[in-house]
């Protein structure tokens, strides 16, 4: 208390959007945001999510799916989705390792981060090839 | 921020430790999706053809008369819920600040995840 208030100190608080885009996060940074997200994106999306599953599960409805998933913006829609639940799932298993104590390090912290991406993007592309038909 | 605080081993801390309570519940929650997702998994992996019947079956299966299938959808879209619930009302924390906008976020969120819910067992029990 004695120090602090004779001296000016520099407050940090929110960065604003403009900020935002210049700020260059370490990789483990994107990795969190991506989280968050993801998360968020199938939050919102949880309805359509939801339609989707009910269209699925009827007998009509499960036959029209073909033809409806035909649609590239609906696949665009789905690699999203798929992308999203991805991400969620490989990044949220390091977390529970690292809140378990596990590769804390900043050497294995990045090294988990680079290896999340690798895995959710590499599962994506190959989900990806598989509803674009390339496959 | 205004008023300086005593930091360290003298500090007053209050709370009802709702904060440790609800990171365990989101990381319990998480392994719970994560194990129900393998589940899913190996089902499809299990498939004879990717038929309307085996798709449906991998929701409506039942052990010994037990409508398992049904149980460990409910179970995992309940497990969803309470993790999703602890996600977004983080988000809203994090951004959003004031009080009233933030409340009814909440409560938002509240209405939508029981209402998704709601349709999630209406379409699991009902098929």
């Amino acid at each position: 208390m004695s120090d602090s208030a004779t001296k000016k100190r520099p407050q940090f608080r929110n960065i604003n959007v403009l900020q935002l885009l210049k700020y260059r996060l370490p990789l483990a940074g994107r990795l969190s945001i991506l989280h968050r997200v993801s998360g968020a994106l199938m939050f919102l999306l949880l309805p359509v999510i939801l339609a989707l599953f009910a269209m699925s599960m009827s007998p009509t409805g499960f036959q029209a799916f073909a033809a409806f998933a035909s649609f590239p913006l609906v696949k665009l829609i789905f690699l999203v989705l798929i992308w999203a639940f991805l991400h969620h799932f490989c990044a949220g298993i390091r977390y529970l390792a690292l809140d378990s104590h596990h590769g804390l390090d900043k050497y294995s912290a990045q090294k988990s981060a680079g290896v999340v991406f690798g895995a959710s993007l590499g599962l994506t592309f190959v989900f990806a090839l598989k509803l674009f038909g390339v496959w | 921020m205004a008023t300086p605080e005593k930091i360290g081993a003298k500090r007053l801390v209050v709370g009802a430790h709702y904060g440790v309570g609800d990171f365990m519940i989101q990381r319990i929650t998480a392994v719970i999706l994560a194990v129900y997702t393998l589940i899913l998994l190996v089902g499809v992996l299990m498939m004879p053809g990717f038929t309307y019947e085996s798709w449906v079956g991998l929701f409506t299966f039942t052990v010994g008369g037990l409508p398992l299938g049904q149980l460990l959808g409910t179970l995992a879209f309940l497990a969803l819920s309470y993790h999703v619930w602890i996600g977004i009302r983080d988000i809203w924390m994090d951004y959003v600040k004031p009080v009233g906008i933030r409340l009814t976020l909440q409560v938002l969120t509240i209405l939508w995840l029981v209402g998704s819910f709601i349709y999630f067992a209406v379409i699991i029990w009902g098929a």
